[in-house]
C-alpha cells in the first residue's frame, strides 16, 4: 500500500490539484451557463479517446481490433458530438443587435 | 524524441481543456472556450495517433482502422448534434455522455483480456494489482454512466416512464455492495475465476446503472446528467493511471470534480439536496397535497384569448414566464412574436427566467436566445422578483412549480423553501396550461384558484398563435 502510494505520488498529487482547480472553475458561474458548461464538460471528458486509440494501435487479435474499433467510434460520437452540440447551445448566447 | 514531444502535446492540451473550462463560465468567452478545448482535444488525438510509442518504442498499428473509426464517429456525431432540436439538447448530453462511458468501459474489458492473455510475466506484481485496480474501476464507473446515461436519455426522450418498486433503495445499495466485493475479489483475491468474475461484474454494473436512474423522477434528470457526466470524467481518468496518460487524467479528474460541484450548485438551484434527489422521490408526497387541493378557497377563473389579448395590449408591463410547456409546445417563437407585437404597442415586455425552468438550468435562455429573444430581456430571479409588484399583466406559460405559492407559504408542500417567481405580486395573472393537472412534482398550484388569476388553457403554441391574432385585430 505504501510503496504503491510512492509509486504513484505524482500522479496523486495531480489528482488533488485537478480536483481543486475544477472546484476553482465552476465556483461562480451564472445558472445560464450551466447546461453549456456541462455539455462542454461532456465533450472534455472525451479524452478517454486517446485510450481507446492506444488500445486499438497496439491489438493483435480479432475481438481486441472489433472492441477496440467500437470504443473509438464511441469516443469519438462523444468528442465530436459533445463539442458541437456545446457550439450549438452558445451560438443562441450571442447578443442581439 | 517524439514521445517528448507528445509530452508536449500533451502538456498543452491539458491546458487548453482548463482555459476552456474557465472559459465556458462566462457568457462573453463561453463559445471560444469551447473551441479552444475542442482544437486541445484534437491536438491530443492526432498527437497520441503519430506520436505514441509504446514501452518497446514501437508506433501505433492499425491506423487505417483508427482512422475509419475516427471517421464514422465524426460523421455520425456531427449530423447528429447539427440535427437535433434545442428542446432535445438534454438528453442529447445524456447520449454522448453515455458514449463516453461505453468508451471507458470498453478500453477497460480489452485491457483485461490483455492482461489475463499474457499472465503475469510482463509486469512486477505490484505493479499488475495497481493495473487491475484502474481496469476495474473503468469498468465499473464506465458502465454505470453508461447504462444510467441511457436510461436518463430514455426519460427525457419520454420513451422510458418512471418505475420503482418497493425497498428498490435497498436492493440498489446491495447490488452495489455485491459489485465492489467481486471486484475487490477480481483485483486482489487473484482468484482462478477471475475472468467470469469479471465479466460478472460487467453485467451486474450495468444492471446497477440502470436500476439507480430508472425511480428518479423525469424533472430531476438534470442533476442526474451532470452527476453521470463527472461519473465519466472519472471512469476516462482510471484510463490516464492505465496508462500513465497525463492529459487523461486532466480532463477526467478536471471533469469529475467540476460535474461533481455543478451537479451540488444544480440541486441547490432547486433547494434540495442530492442525497433527497438521489433516494427521496416526489411521488410520496403528491397523494397527500392532491387531497388538500379541496381546501384552496375559491374558484378556477377561466378566460379567453381576447379578453387575455385585450388585458395585455392596454397594460404597461408584462411579464412572461416561460416553462417547460413552452418549450414542449416549440412556442418559443411566437412568445417572441407577441413579445414584439406589444413592445410595438408601447407595453414593456421582460421575461422571468427561473433558476430550473424548462429541464435544465439555463436551458430555457438557450430556447428563447434561439428564437431571437434578446439576451438582456430574459432577467434571472432574484432581479425580477421585486419588479413584480409594478407589473400590470403576468403570463405564464407552461410552468408550474416554480410560481407555486406553497414554496413560500406551506411547510408540509414537497417544494417547500425552494425559491420561486413571485407572480402573486402582479396585478393579474394569466396562466397559459393544457389542463389542470398537476406539474412536475405532482402537487397541486395554489396560484390558480386565487381571484386574481385566470387561466387561459390550450397547447402553448396554439394559445399563443392566437393571442397574437387578437392582439392584431385590435390594431
Amino acid at each position: 500500500m505504501l510503496e504503491f502510494i510512492n509509486q504513484n505520488i505524482q500522479l496523486l498529487y495531480l489528482v488533488i490539484l485537478m480536483i481543486f482547480v475544477g472546484i476553482e472553475l465552476i465556483g461562480h458561474v451564472p445558472s445560464v451557463l450551466h447546461t453549456p458548461l456541462m455539455s462542454g464538460a461532456n465533450a472534455i471528458h472525451g479524452v478517454v479517446i486517446i485510450g481507446s486509440i492506444i488500445v486499438m494501435g497496439q491489438a493483435t487479435e480479432l475481438p481486441a481490433l472489433i472492441l477496440g474499433f467500437f470504443a473509438v467510434i464511441l469516443g469519438t460520437l462523444n468528442v465530436v458530438g459533445g463539442f458541437v452540440v456545446t457550439d450549438r447551445m452558445l451560438e443562441m448566447f450571442k447578443k442581439k443587435k | 524524441m517524439q514521445e517528448h514531444i507528445l509530452q508536449i502535446v500533451y502538456l498543452i492540451a491539458s491546458i487548453t481543456f482548463i482555459v476552456g473550462l474557465k472559459f465556458l463560465g462566462n457568457p462573453a468567452t463561453a463559445r471560444r472556450g469551447n473551441l479552444i478545448a475542442a482544437f486541445g482535444m484534437g491536438m491530443a488525438i492526432f498527437g497520441t495517433i503519430f506520436l505514441f510509442t509504446t514501452k518497446e518504442g514501437n508506433h501505433l498499428g492499425n491506423l487505417g482502422f483508427i482512422f475509419v473509426a475516427l471517421i464514422i464517429g465524426t460523421i455520425i456525431g456531427w449530423m447528429v448534434a447539427k440535427k437535433v432540436k434545442m428542446t432535445a439538447m438534454p438528453e442529447m448530453v445524456s447520449l454522448f455522455n453515455g458514449m463516453g462511458g461505453a468508451c471507458a468501459m470498453l478500453i477497460s474489458v480489452i485491457e483485461f483480456q490483455h492482461l489475463a492473455h499474457m499472465g503475469n510475466s510482463s509486469l512486477a506484481p505490484e505493479n499488475i494489482t495497481g493495473h487491475m485496480l484502474a481496469i476495474m474501476l473503468g469498468l465499473i464507473i464506465g458502465s454505470v454512466s453508461f447504462a444510467g446515461s441511457m436510461v436518463a436519455w430514455g426519460k427525457l426522450s419520454g420513451n422510458v416512464k418512471d418505475k420503482s418498486f418497493g425497498k428498490q433503495q435497498f436492493i440498489n445499495i446491495g447490488l452495489l455492495l455485491v459489485i465492489l466485493v467481486l471486484g475487490y475479489m477480481v483485483v486482489f483475491g487473484g482468484s482462478a475465476n477471475a475472468v467470469t468474475l469479471f465479466y460478472f461484474v460487467l453485467a451486474l454494473s450495468l444492471l446497477y446503472g440502470v436500476l439507480f436512474v430508472l425511480p428518479i423522477g423525469g424533472a430531476d434528470m438534470p442533476v442526474v446528467i451532470s452527476l453521470l457526466n463527472s461519473f465519466t470524467g472519472v471512469a476516462a481518468a482510471c484510463g490516464g493511471f492505465l496508462y500513465d496518460n497525463k492529459v487523461m487524467m486532466v480532463g477526467g479528474i478536471l471533469v469529475g470534480s467540476a460535474g461533481t460541484l455543478l451537479t451540488i450548485v444544480m440541486c441547490k438551484a432547486m433547494n434540495r439536496s442530492l442525497i433527497n434527489v438521489l433516494i427521496g422521490n416526489f411521488g410520496g408526497g403528491s397523494t397527500n397535497a392532491a387531497a388538500t387541493s379541496e381546501n384552496f378557497a375559491g374558484s378556477v377563473k377561466e378566460i379567453n384569448a381576447s379578453d387575455a389579448a385585450i388585458l395585455m395590449r392596454y397594460a404597461k408591463k408584462v411579464i412572461i414566464v416561460p416553462g417547460y410547456g413552452l418549450a414542449v409546445a416549440q412556442a418559443q417563437h411566437v412568445v417572441h412574436d407577441l413579445e414584439l407585437l406589444l413592445e410595438a404597442e408601447g407595453v414593456e415586455v421582460k421575461y422571468a427566467i427561473h433558476p430550473v425552468a424548462g429541464r435544465m438550468p439555463g436551458h430555457m435562455n438557450v430556447l428563447l436566445a434561439e428564437s431571437n429573444v434578446s439576451y438582456d430581456k430574459l432577467v434571472e430571479m432574484d432581479e425580477i422578483n421585486p419588479e413584480f409588484k409594478s407589473t400590470d399583466v403576468v403570463l405564464v406559460v407552461g410552468a408550474n412549480d416554480v410560481v407555486n405559492p406553497a414554496a413560500k407559504s406551506d411547510p408540509n408542500s414537497p417544494i417547500f423553501g425552494m425559491p420561486i417567481l413571485e407572480v402573486e405580486e402582479a396585478t393579474n395573472v394569466i396562466v397559459n396550461k393544457r389542463s389542470m393537472k398537476a406539474g412536475y412534482a405532482g402537487i397541486e398550484n395554489e396560484l390558480f384558484y386565487k381571484p386574481k388569476t385566470s387561466m387561459l388553457f390550450g397547447d402553448a403554441k396554439k394559445a399563443l398563435t392566437q393571442l397574437v391574432a387578437e392582439i392584431k385585430a385590435l390594431g
